[in-house]
């Protein structure tokens, strides 16, 4: 019989080297698929990991895609894992996501047409508090009357969206739209845009913005005592308690905390990628985020990584798509593979194979 | 007479250690034979190994003159072997009938076997019904289901691992009575325990283990426990001493503090009060499950409870949370080691850090000092000789006793004025126990109150200046602990759950 053991301590080499082999293994494994469905399994690797950087032809669009599309993963993540850490699960980051967006743009359309140097800044603390607000509700509902935090942001993120149906047909409906869905363009007037900072790289405020949160988060996790009591109470309930952790504070903070991150994000896109409020305004970078928060193991590092990794298969997908015509549903069990490979071999950090023979004698 | 079970040569080893080593043995029917052994000495792996938990690498075993090798804990039961854990598996939820036919391979109706576990109960003078919660029983109770479920299946070998832990001195006198009853029957009965004087009472054999091997036999009646523990331990132990001394001013002080338990199995604290001096120790007795956790959290700050029920130097601070009252000067030490006294995957620094932070000024405006931090986890670690390969291991890599030590360690480095401690040798062999009394004993010299909560008796008659008892979570009025019998201490213990019926 084979059994897994705790190591007493996880493995550092696993730890660096897991990430490593799951990406190779994922390029053989996908590889073979590719060539079943009778790809060219070099070129289509190719095209998702090297074309979308370095292509002469393609680069030139797809390369400032990576940050636009990773900003909004890594910013959301990193307030994520915060909570995470703590054991306090906030699933419903889309919603934040957009009550973020919606605050945000709102306080600028209801400026229209001023171009008030102080616009921007306006909308970005509107899209914060409009999160940290949606973020609140769970939270104050876990801390007062007990209920599961997970149910409660899940569900609200269906509220949020009926409330962006709303606004996208509704009140901020742009009124030069002829009658069409959706808000007047953000991106394309002075005052209200989050302008590509380096034109040809998709470096925005939000990019800024994420990096700024992963050096944040990384020091705060492993200098600061917040980030020592929010790994205490994720790991022993008890002897946080027992260390004058409070619970019902720290489940305010962390749900705060991932609430106002969650909302800059889609302030930053509604200001700036997106344009403008949309009934398809958001694309699930909250769930996606999710996923980027435990792929990156809850560390501010590793969630960076994770969210470039994770907009390089999405951009490199969507190329390998149009380039090959590989079918979608063959470029998401290629990303499955990818996200298997490597939660499977982060287990070989934490526990060791043993074979065990005759223990069922 | 034949014996029943024969052990021969038997080795189990784990990564890193020796378990067993040639453990070698026999039990005669009818037979009480003691296993003795610290902590780590490899008594739980060799029961392990005869009850078909762990297979040993080397060695036979013949139970009845027929080769013996359970490949898992069903054989074991049916070739006749049982055994009583030192924790409970039972469902609270559920009644005692229903716990004992969850452990059957073929249980009988239940109406069938209530009559069954009643007459088992009656036969054996183990008073249980069988109708009622689990959750609703003592520790002493519960331990009878387990006694009863093994008896359901008439077995010929009986192994108890340290079975009297949780029981108060009356419960052990109606468990020694059953256990002599069952060996004049014929069963024979493997006892383990790290109880001298007990095994003296009972058994008519012993076997001593150190360091997975076998150090010693003897007949526990003819030697002294002095001997019995000079085997054990390998070296004479020292005596915790202290010199008389004075009582001094007042530190703390409880007054009619009630409390209403978190968990619903959790016990209420009824109108609790008592005080403790400068330079003393307030000994409180009593069995596990008593209100012992739910007292320590109320003097931790975890309960908060009226500001008045507390007084610390005569400030109330029964409404301060935990890290209010560890800056005033009181001090706690829980019961639990792994998971509330310390985070079982933190490093020792990281664990130094729980309490350690205001008192030591381990951080600066938020910001934690590790390199502050790492030097008071490895003060605590050379003073109170924690073996650890150093202060980056985690504490769920310590042994109990040693994580002990680090716990216990951590809280009088801080030099607290009042110290609370649960159980602090609980599972603790006998040389670190021996420490941490002295360590405990050298903190009241020093002028700092000192409560020590515990089930052993023997240790609180030893270390405290005043001993009360805590039971159905009420505490007993303090009395003075010099010449208190056994006798005086189970009667302020509340005395055994239906012992009459039991006596009769």
């Amino acid at each position: 019989m084979i059994v897994l053991e705790k190591r007493p301590q996880p493995a550092q080499a696993w730890v660096i080297g897991g990430p490593v082999l799951a990406v190779l293994l994922t390029m053989i494994a996908g590889g073979a698929m590719f060539a079943a469905l009778g790809k060219d399994p070099v070129e289509a690797i190719r095209i998702i990991f090297w074309d979308p950087l370095f292509s002469e032809q393609f680069a030139g669009y797809s390369r400032p895609q990576l940050l636009v599309k990773a900003g909004p993963l890594i910013l959301i993540a990193i307030g994520l894992s915060l909570g995470f850490r703590a054991g306090i699960w906030n699933i419903g980051a889309e919603g934040q996501y957009i009550v973020g967006a919606l605050c945000g743009a709102a306080f600028g359309l209801a400026f229209w047409p001023s171009t008030h140097p102080l616009i921007f800044p306006g909308m970005l603390v509107a899209g914060l508090t409009g999160g940290v607000l949606w973020a609140m509700i769970p939270a104050l509902l876990r801390v007062y009357a007990r209920t599961n935090e997970i149910l409660v942001s899940l569900l609200l993120v269906y509220v949020a969206e009926a409330m962006l149906a709303s606004a996208a047909t509704g009140w901020l409906r742009n009124p030069e739209g002829s009658g069409f869905p959706g808000s007047r363009n953000l991106a394309r007037h002075a005052g209200t845009d989050n302008p590509e900072l380096i034109a040809g790289t998709g470096m925005h405020l939000g990019v800024v913005a994420a990096f700024v949160a992963v050096i944040a988060a990384h020091v705060i996790m492993t200098r600061h005592i917040l980030g020592y009591q929010i790994r205490l109470a994720g790991q022993a309930p008890r002897a946080a308690g027992f260390g004058g952790v409070n619970a019902g504070r720290l489940v305010i903070l962390c749900m705060g905390v991932s609430g106002a991150l969650a909302g800059a994000a889609g302030l930053f896109e509604v200001a700036g990628p997106a344009g403008r409020i949309s009934i398809d305004f958001n694309v699930g970078y909250g769930f996606t985020a999710i996923i980027v928060a435990f792929l990156g193991r809850l560390n501010p590092i590793g969630i960076l990584l994770a969210g470039l990794l994770m907009a390089l298969t999405f951009i490199g997908g969507e190329l390998a798509q149009l380039m090959l015509g590989i079918p979608a549903p063959a470029i998401q069990a290629f990303q499955g593979m990818l996200l298997f490979f490597l939660l499977a071999l982060d287990v070989m950090a934490n526990y060791r194979i043993r074979r065990k023979r005759g223990a069922l004698a | 007479m034949t014996a029943l079970l024969e052990i021969e040569g038997l080795c189990k080893a784990y990564p890193g250690v020796v378990a067993n080593d040639d453990i070698f043995f026999s039990i005669a029917p009818g037979e009480i034979h003691a296993l003795l052994g610290e902590n780590g000495a490899g008594k739980s792996t060799l029961v392990k190994m005869i009850y078909g938990l762990v297979k040993p690498d080397r060695g036979t075993m013949r139970l009845r003159g027929a080769a013996y090798a359970p490949g898992a804990p069903r054989a074991a039961r049916a070739a006749g072997v049982a055994m009583v854990f030192q924790h409970f598996s039972l469902f609270e939820a559920l009644s005692v009938a229903e716990n004992i036919a969850l452990g059957m391979e073929d249980p009988p109706k239940s109406r069938d076997l209530a009559q069954r576990i009643t007459t088992v109960s009656q036969t054996y003078g183990l008073p249980l019904d069988p109708h009622r919660l689990v959750g609703d029983l003592s520790a002493g109770e519960r331990q009878r289901v387990e006694i009863i479920r093994c008896l359901l299946q008439d077995p010929k070998l009986l192994i108890m691992d340290e079975p009297t832990s949780v029981l108060t001195p009356q419960e052990v006198e109606i468990l020694f009575h059953t256990l002599r009853k069952l060996a004049a029957e014929g069963t024979a009965i493997l006892y383990i325990s790290h109880k001298l004087e007990e095994i003296r009472t009972l058994c008519d054999a012993a076997t001593i283990l150190r360091l997975g091997r076998k150090v010693g036999a003897c007949t526990p009646r003819e030697v002294t426990a002095a001997h019995m523990a000079e085997l054990m331990v390998g070296k004479s132990l020292s005596q915790p001493a202290r010199p008389d001394h004075d009582p001094g001013a007042v530190l703390l002080e409880v007054r009619a503090l009630s409390a209403t338990p978190a968990n619903p199995f959790g016990t209420a604290l009824r109108d609790i009060a008592f005080l403790v001096r400068e330079g003393e120790v307030l000994g409180i007795g009593g069995v596990a499950g008593n209100g012992q956790d739910e007292l320590l959290a109320a003097l931790s700050g975890e309960t908060r409870v009226a500001p008045d029920a507390i007084m610390f130097k005569q400030q109330g601070i029964g409404a301060l949370g935990p890290n209010a009252r560890r800056a005033l000067g009181l001090l706690c030490a829980p019961e639990e080691r792994l998971g509330h006294a310390a985070a079982p995957e933190m490093s020792l620094t990281e664990n130094a850090l729980l309490t350690g932070r205001l008192r030591q000024g381990l951080d600066r405006h938020g910001f934690v000092d590790w390199a502050r931090t790492r030097a008071f986890a490895n003060r605590i670690i050379s003073r109170f000789d924690v073996r650890t390969p150093g202060p980056w291991v985690a504490a769920r890599a310590l042994s109990g006793g040693n994580l002990q030590k680090f716990v216990i360690g951590r809280e009088i480095l801080q030099e607290p004025m009042v110290l609370v401690v649960n159980q602090p040798t609980w599972g603790v062999d006998a040389s670190a126990a021996a420490a941490i009394r002295q360590a405990l004993l050298d903190l009241a010299q020093g002028g700092a109150a000192v409560i020590v909560i515990s089930q052993d008796l023997d240790e609180l008659l030893e270390i405290s200046d005043r001993f009360c008892a805590l039971s159905e979570g009420r505490l007993s009025a303090p009395r003075p602990a010099r010449g208190l019998s056994m006798e005086e201490i189970g009667l302020m213990l509340g005395g055994a759950h239906d012992m009459h019926e039991a006596v009769a």
